[in-house]
């Protein structure tokens, strides 16, 4: 699995990206993650707001931070 | 590192540090006042209040646009009348609406027609500013 934060590098970025490593330390999936904070990349993916967070290449949350529990939920779906 | 919040206006992403994320969904139905809604959320997007996005997209459940929705803070709603065709779509799709106008409670009257002056949509850019304030 692969995980992209998309975010220019602000605090919710940043938040987003520790959510993210809790829940996946708490689901027991791994996963490689990347931090994506170019404008035109991100722009790239179609998300309006960022933070976002996309699951092998598909966006899944955009302009907020989940909290660990949802992102929980969110990577056990993407890992099937 | 960049800043979010100094990422430029013209940049299609907004960072939500940098403020209030808005979305703009109009009915853009298929009479003068569903076109009013049409123009008064390009009007709207133009003037910085929010982005006007695709309703027809929720209608679809199309994942993306789905979730961007979702990330929005606030959201903007435009019906032309009270069958609130907008409305519903959101309401189904789980979105919360935060400001709401319906252009035949503002005075005008519906017809199967497209001729919609510029004071009208001026007219419900400001109901809408008035909400939001
Ligand atoms: S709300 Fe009224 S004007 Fe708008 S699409 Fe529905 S029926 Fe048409």
């Amino acid at each position: 699995m692969k995980i992209q934060i998309l975010g220019t590098g602000c605090p919710k970025c940043k938040k987003l990206a520790e959510n993210t490593a809790a829940a996946l330390q708490e689901a027991g999936v791994s996963a490689e993650i990347e931090k994506v904070s170019e404008v035109a990349e991100i722009a790239k993916f179609k998300v309006l707001f960022t933070p976002a967070l996309a699951i092998d290449g598909e966006v899944k949350v955009a302009g907020k931070v989940p909290d660990v529990k949802k992102l929980v939920e969110i990577i056990k779906a993407a890992a099937g | 590192m960049a800043d979010c919040c100094s990422t430029p206006k013209a940049a299609p992403v907004d960072c939500c540090c940098g403020g209030e994320s808005v979305l703009i969904f109009a009915c853009s139905g298929g009479s003068n006042v569903g076109q009013l809604t049409n123009e008064a959320a390009k009007k709207l997007d133009q003037g910085g209040v929010g982005k006007f996005y695709c309703l027809a997209g929720i209608g679809g459940d199309i994942a993306g646009m789905m979730v961007n929705a979702e990330g929005a803070d606030r959201i903007i709603a435009l019906d032309g009348c009270d069958v609130a065709c907008a409305r519903k779509t959101l309401e189904r799709a789980n979105l919360p609406i935060s400001c709401y106008v319906v252009v035949t409670d503002e005075g005008v009257e519906k017809g199967h027609h497209f001729a919609i002056s510029d004071e009208e949509v001026a007219g419900l850019c400001a109901r809408v500013q008035e909400l939001l304030a």
